[in-house]
């Protein structure tokens, strides 16, 4: 299969929906396959890769921190583009500069701060456009 | 005395993926811990909460795994047995879903719509989720 370029819009928080799950599945075959991802965290996704999310244990599970191996979203970011890169692709995973700025989240695990221009250079640089918007 | 308190679920699998539970089953089995009252009833969706034998697969990317996704059956068996909080399920709200008794969790008890209200009555407090 040729190597396509996606542009993806998510827009879910983390922790909130199953949404973003769903986004990763799909991202994670797309990498997989090599294709080169560009993605537009924005509002509540542009906390996605935010540093300081961190596993913690649960009382109600019966189970400390390792047992439970709480999943955080910044792993999943940081995952997403070790195997596009292994696969030949590349991510260009950007967090919405003013949405970081209004949630205090602006030291990334992953990718880079950016604006809405740069959602709109992905989609014109697209072979098709995946938007995952907040319902 | 904690004040007794019916806790209706409606909003079914969100972010349960990623929290490894039911953020609002989780919060009651917390609080029942700290001494509420608690009783469950699932309407709605969340009646397949009560489904014996569910499960995903965690989510994979790459080298990460998570390797503890959530079983929705398992966390009610736990109310209900561990936690000693009571869950009903609305029996029309499985109909719909062609869902029969024989395929819940042991433990649940099956309430009619039409009972609810007087249910309700029998509490202080009712939480609709």
């Amino acid at each position: 299969m040729p190597q396509k370029t996606f542009a993806i819009a998510l827009m879910d928080p983390p922790y909130e929906s199953e949404n973003l799950t769903t986004a990763f599945r799909i991202l994670g075959v797309m990498a997989q396959r090599g294709h080169n991802l560009n993605v537009f965290a924005y509002e509540g996704a542009s906390g996605l890769a935010f540093t300081r999310q961190a596993p913690h244990p649960n009382p109600v599970h019966g189970k400390n921190v390792a047992e439970e191996n709480h999943p955080t979203t910044k792993d999943q970011v940081v995952a997403l583009l070790a195997l596009a890169a292994q696969n030949g692709g590349k991510v260009d995973w950007v967090n919405c500069g003013m949405c970081v700025d209004e949630r205090g989240v602006g030291e990334f695990a992953a990718g880079r701060r950016g604006s809405p221009a740069d959602f709109h250079a992905f989609c014109e640089a697209s072979d098709n456009v995946l938007a995952i918007p907040t319902k | 005395m904690a004040k007794k308190t019916l806790n209706i679920v409606e909003s079914a699998y969100r972010a349960v993926m990623e929290e490894q539970d039911d953020t609002i089953l989780w919060l009651l089995a917390a609080m029942q811990g700290a001494g509420a009252e608690h009783t469950v009833l699932l309407r709605g969706n969340a009646v397949n909460y009560a489904v014996a034998g569910q499960g995903a697969p965690g989510l994979t990317i790459g080298g990460w795994k998570q390797t503890q996704a959530p079983r929705m059956d398992n966390d009610i068996v736990d109310l209900i047995e561990k936690r000693k909080i009571p869950v009903l399920v609305i029996r029309e709200d499985l109909a719909a879903r062609g869902i029969e008794r024989g395929e819940l969790v042991p433990g649940v008890e099956l309430l009619s719509a039409k009972m609810l209200p007087k249910r309700m009555a029998e509490y202080e407090i009712v939480s609709h989720w």
